[in-house]
């Protein structure tokens, strides 16, 4: 798990944290204030995270199904705005990350900004690294704070997989593009006429690596294999993931999540893929990519979901001279042992924990990976294990799995979440890991912003 | 340029790993002395037995006498055992499941009968585990070849990973043998008959994938990636979960052993059903092998015997008609000659010069003409980075595009995926100029035949390249330390001499003079051996090994040519005595400038003695531009697309003026086919001789993979062995009397006829 994208921002950022919490988290809780060690550093800009909204996540094929990614991606920017009351000339600069692009819409943040009435002198553009795609954006723009060329920023993510573009074949391609060339009606006739049945064959949007030619799904079923994640395991860490985030809903904890009023369909409000089922139900299911030994089903992978994001980020002065209380301050980096051995910190240390989860063969194999003396020494590098994170403070409030997960949309979430369940369970340090297609990896310590 | 190509079917005698079928169970009484077993164990799983073999003496699991003599008390224990409802058998090396039964088994029996037998108790053995009434899963991870695929058959079902190291396949063929141990019988039923007969008359590899399709597996295993153990030893577990798995589902009759057939395969069982449509079959695959073996070859024709046999007069018949073929065929010079071509190939893999002092990891080319860019093929997809260097922008991307046609027609045959030919191609630098030398381990230098041109590229180079950078030559005939008089250090100088087309043929002839340093000489093979070569390593001198033995030959050749006999003929006596390509043939894709250069070369080094055509009716055709196939004409005419061709027509008024009368008592067919090889033969024999080669195993791999010699004759030792030298000294002489010294048998050979205890071979 690694990350390629050489920021070279300076250590976390720091102060103490927490508040206690008083509500009704449903989950215990840490809840006496704690008093850890300060990760600020001298003379470093401190990054807070001022809000974040996210769409309600739908099944794809739903309520959504007739609108287009930058629909979505502006109603987030739309809540955000609603929800911080931000001037629309206050921003510097606006990111969007997303994985399947929309051929009309290619730099889907500018036509989600200008849409959602930013000006038109804010630049905007959209980065790609699969499901890790708006932490890119987050971390681009934290990029941009630290290098002191921007002071606000809004990071977000959108993936609609309820339409997505399918191409002519390649030689349809050729020869249609031939056609646009062809000068008399002779050299027109002649290229129609080349046209066999093959070439009517449509190209779908890759559903393998382009380097590997493997499945997601296929590549989290071996995965989990080499770890010895049984199905058993993988179906138990599914239900909980949706029972968790059945109870989160209930309890009104995903305050993230705005209601939008789809253009001629209902307002949506909720997320609709949470599910829970039961053990045998689960178990019913047939494996889905390898067949017939295979371990992961529809049931315990991630679905296709329609969603977007979006974050407010600031540096810590602008956010205060603007009268914001930021909920957390951010720190990028790259991969979890990374991120916490720069921090300073251990698994321990941290409080909450939101990893993304793609398929539950996957997370319970990273789970595996890091309580690995044997990985962490192979593999790693290292001495010895990191240690795996405790189940009491991971993914409390469901996850990619019951949730959904719109691949570009899925880090903002992952971060707004962290920030509201350390305002809720009082906590001090969260850490964000999401993995991505490619081999890819992304983590971030979030820190309480003392309130 | 160096070169001579001498085709495919050469590259199908590359039995590449132990082979065979066949079990043994004469020493079954002795062995089965209560000591403890290393060969094979056994863990019972609840209801399964888990049968695991490892040869603990070597790399890959043998079916020897004692593996099989442990395997039979192993299974007689699982039968007893009634907790036991079912078995998994399985390796626990990773890469091989069986790669065959030792062939040293075979070679130490001195009749017959004796093979028979060992047939005989192999086919017991199977049929026992065919008929076991607790089914067994042949878990199969790694090759699974020969023998081990006539074991793996014999289980009720088969689970193997789709790493790309498991293969299946019965190559015995390639060894002049047949699949010994019931394969002939089972295979036909397994995957049907043509099929069988691909697989067995070919002896090919088959792929995971390519084998479920086939039948020939039921289900296939993903190859793990990093997880809480290594890769291989947790997907030999996984392996081992999922073929449990299987075998309780099958005693649970969750997994039904009788597949469904689909209607492609009721029609194809129904048509092979009819008695005609099998004869014809027969027939037809019998034409086949005919064409393409000249009759050379015994045991592809064997091998239809024993399937029709067993197919028309039904098992017992079959399995008799079997072991009595691989009995008989075991006895054949042919299968000697093979199984001695694949000792030899195995001995040529080895670097007998122990390991150079720094490997090279920048590897530099110069030329980027057919034979450097070759060159460049076979390297960059080794993790060496590759400079290929050109003089001429078009030169170099004629070179780069055929290094990048070479990977790409790779991904066509699912060798690689695009991915992998980018980035391999990624290490693979184009460039005029000689940036970047002073990283190279080792230049190869593949420009222009010509000492001058060489001369000066060697002094060019040594400006630029660090102290320890070797500096290799690829040449065909310049002597290595004509060369090497350039060098400022001879002792860096080595001769590496390619065989065209570089990625197809699997001979490197390396060569070392006076002062090339050990060192030297281990890095030129480390790297030979990277790039899956064959190596032989032969002393200096005019044309080395290879092309010497070539030259008089093809003397030869344009004597009969002049003689009168057509090109077409020339090639079809050729091929007719074992060569995979004919004479004319030959020429033509070595070039006719080259083979006139070679000519005259040589002519000048070893005097007469290399005479008999007259080198002017191959430098006539350089001049009116019969250059041979890179120029579109030679002895015949090459229209591109088109596969057949016809003689030249203009070769016959060129001929004409050339023409020599033929005498008539060495000139019936037989005597031009021996006159073309004992030239070659005699030659052969006096570089070992002369001390160019350093033992006539060498001798005969230089002679079959480089140069196309008949397989079947094992190369020019074996030959002498087989047919006598006396032999052949009688028919030298017989054309010395009319044809002089270019038939003068050496002193070696005289030897050899003197006293027939003496053998090349033991």
């Amino acid at each position: 798990m690694k990350w390629g994208q050489p920021l070279s921002l300076t250590l976390i950022v720091f102060s103490t944290a927490t508040r206690s919490l008083s509500t009704s988290v449903q989950l215990h809780a840490q809840v006496q204030t704690k008093s850890k060690k300060t990760l600020a550093k001298p003379g470093v800009k401190n990054i807070v995270l001022v809000e974040g909204v996210r769409t309600p996540f739908l099944l794809s094929g739903t309520t959504y199904a007739d609108l287009m990614p930058h629909d979505l991606a502006r109603a987030a920017l739309q809540g955000l705005l609603h929800k911080t009351s931000l001037p629309k000339d206050a921003v510097d600069y606006i990111i969007y990350g997303t994985v399947i692009q929309e051929v009309k819409t290619s730099n889907v943040a500018r036509e989600a900004s200008l849409g959602a009435g930013f000006s038109d002198k804010i630049p905007s553009h959209t980065v790609t690294m699969a499901c890790i795609s708006s932490n890119v954006a987050m971390t681009t723009g934290v990029g941009l704070i630290t290098a002191g060329q921007c002071d606000t920023i809004v990071a977000g993510g959108v993936e609609f997989m309820s339409d997505v573009p399918i191409r002519h074949s390649r030689k349809m391609r050729k020869t249609m593009l031939a056609l646009n060339r062809a000068k008399t009606l002779g050299q027109r006739l002649s290229l129609i006429g080349s046209i066999r049945m093959a070439h009517l064959t449509p190209e779908l949007p890759a559903v393998a690596e382009f380097s590997t030619a493997e499945t997601m799904g296929h590549s989290a079923d071996r995965l989990a294999a080499a770890f010895g994640v049984t199905r058993l395991e993988q179906d138990e860490f599914a239900l909980r993931s949706h029972t968790l985030a059945k109870q989160a809903q209930d309890a009104g904890l995903l305050s993230d999540v705005i209601s939008f009023k789809v253009p001629g369909r209902d307002t949506v409000a909720k997320d609709n893929g949470i599910r829970p089922s039961s053990m045998e139900q689960l178990a019913k299911l047939k494996p889905a990519f390898i067949k017939p030994h295979g371990t992961v089903t529809a049931a315990n992978s991630s679905f296709l979901t329609d969603g977007a994001s979006a974050v407010l980020i600031m540096s810590e002065e602008k956010a205060l001279a603007m009268g914001y209380k930021p909920k957390a301050y951010l720190r990028p980096a790259y991969g979890t042992p990374k991120v916490l051995a720069r921090a300073g910190l251990t698994m321990d240390d941290i409080d909450v924990f939101e990893f993304h989860e793609a398929f539950a063969g996957q997370i319970m194999a990273n789970l595996k990976a890091l309580d690995s003396d044997w990985f962490a020494q192979t593999y790693m590098g290292r001495k010895a294990k990191v240690g795996a994170p405790a189940m009491e403070k991971f993914n409390l409030w469901g996850g990619s799995l019951s949730l959904g997960h719109p691949f570009g949309a899925t880090g903002c979430r992952l971060v707004t979440t962290v920030a509201h369940r350390l305002l809720k369970e009082g906590g001090q340090y969260g850490l964000v890991a999401a993995c991505a297609a490619g081999g890819q990896g992304h983590a971030m310590v979030i820190e309480a912003y003392p309130q | 340029m160096a070169g001579v190509r001498a085709l495919g079917a050469l590259s199908r005698i590359t039995a590449r790993r132990y082979v065979l079928s066949g079990i043994s169970c004469r020493t079954f009484s002795v062995a089965l002395a209560m000591s403890a077993r290393t060969h094979v164990n056994y863990e019972v799983k609840e209801d399964v037995a888990v049968i695991r073999m490892n040869d603990p003496n070597s790399k890959v699991n043998t079916l020897s006498v004692r593996m099989q003599n442990e395997m039979i008390e192993v299974f007689d224990e699982v039968l007893a055992n009634d907790a036991v409802q079912s078995a998994v058998l399985i390796s626990s090396k990773p890469g091989c499941f069986i790669a065959g039964a030792d062939i040293n088994m075979i070679q130490a029996c001195n009749t017959s009968e004796e093979v028979t037998k060992l047939s005989q108790e192999g086919q017991k053995m199977f049929e026992r585990i065919e008929k076991s009434p607790k089914p067994i899963v042949a878990a199969i991870n790694g090759s699974c070849l020969g023998g081990g695929l006539e074991f793996a058959i014999a289980c009720q079902y088969r689970v193997a990973t789709k790493s790309k190291k498991t293969v299946l396949g019965t190559p015995e063929v390639m060894l002049g043998l047949l699949p010994g141990a019931g394969g002939t019988q089972r295979l036909p039923k397994m995957v049907g008959i043509p099929g069988a007969f691909d697989m067995m008359l070919t002896g090919r590899n088959i792929k995971a994938d390519k084998a479920k399709k086939m039948g020939l597996v039921h289900q296939l295993v993903d190859p793990l990636g990093p997880g809480l153990k290594s890769p291989e030893e947790r997907t030999i577990e996984y392996l081992e979960e999922v073929a449990i798995q299987c075998a309780r589902g099958i005693v649970h009759k969750k997994i039904s052993l009788t597949k469904k057939k689909g209607m492609m395969q009721k029609v194809q069982d129904y048509v092979m059903g009819i008695a005609f449509v099998r004869q014809q079959i027969y027939k037809n695959v019998n034409g086949k092998v005919m064409k393409m073996s000249k009759g050379l070859y015994p045991a592809p024709l064997k091998i239809i015997e024993s399937v029709k046999t067993g197919l028309e007069q039904g098992p017992d018949s079959g399995y008799l008609a079997e072991a009595q073929n691989f009995g008989k065929l075991a006895m054949t010079s042919e299968s000697h000659a093979l199984i001695g071509l694949y000792h030899g190939q195995v001995a040529c893999k080895k670097n007998r010069f122990g390991v150079p002092e720094r490997p090279v990891k920048n590897l530099a080319i110069l030329g980027a003409g057919l034979m450097g860019a070759g060159i460049a093929q076979v390297t960059v997809d080794k993790g060496i980075h590759t400079v290929l260097k050109d003089t001429t922008v078009e030169g170099l991307s004629r070179g780069q595009q055929q290094v990048y046609k070479g990977l790409n027609d790779k991904i066509k045959k699912k060798a690689i995926t695009s991915f992998e030919r980018d980035s391999t191609l990624s290490s693979l630098t184009g460039q005029l100029d000689y940036s970047g030398f002073e990283k190279a381990d080792m230049v190869i230098e593949a420009v222009f035949e010509d000492i001058n041109i060489k001369h000066r590229v060697i002094k060019e180079v040594e400006a630029v390249i660090p102290p320890h950078c070797i500096f290799a030559t690829n040449t065909s005939a310049l002597p290595i330390k004509d060369i090497a008089a350039a060098s400022m250090r001879p002792e860096k100088v080595i001769g590496m001499h390619y065989f065209s087309p570089v990625d197809k043929m699997q001979l490197l002839e390396i060569i070392t003079t006076d002062k090339t340093s050990k060192d030297t000489t281990a890095s030129a093979v480390a790297v030979g051996l990277k790039q899956g070569k064959v190596i032989i390593v032969v002393g200096d001198g005019p044309g080395f090994y290879t092309t010497r033995c070539l030259a008089p030959m093809l003397a030869e050749a344009v004597r009969v040519l002049q003689e009168g006999v057509n090109p077409k003929k020339l090639d079809a006596l050729t091929t007719g005595f074992g060569f995979p390509v004919g004479a004319a043939t030959l020429a033509d894709e070595v070039g006719i400038d080259v083979a006139a250069h070679v000519a005259e070369d040589l002519g000048k080094a070893f005097g007469s003695r290399f005479g008999g055509g007259n080198v002017d009716v191959l430098k006539t055709m350089v001049e009116r531009g019969f250059k041979g196939r890179k120029s579109g004409k030679g002895c015949y005419v090459y229209t591109p697309g088109l596969k057949s061709k016809d003689v030249n027509p203009d070769i016959d008024d060129l001929l004409e003026k050339f023409k020599l009368t033929p005498n008539p008592s060495v000139s019936s067919d037989s005597d031009v086919q021996y006159r073309l090889v004992s030239r070659f033969v005699n030659e052969a024999v006096m570089c070992l001789q002369e001390g160019i080669l350093n033992g006539p195993v060498e001798g005969d791999i230089g002679a079959v993979f480089g140069l196309g010699f008949p397989p079947c004759l094992g190369g020019p030792f074996r030959f002498v062995d087989t047919f006598g030298a006396d032999k052949l000294v009688e028919k030298m002489r017989r054309y010395e009397e009319v044809y002089g010294n270019h038939f003068t048998p050496c002193q070696l050979l005289l030897d050899h006829a003197k006293d027939s205890n003496k053998r090349f071979h033991k």
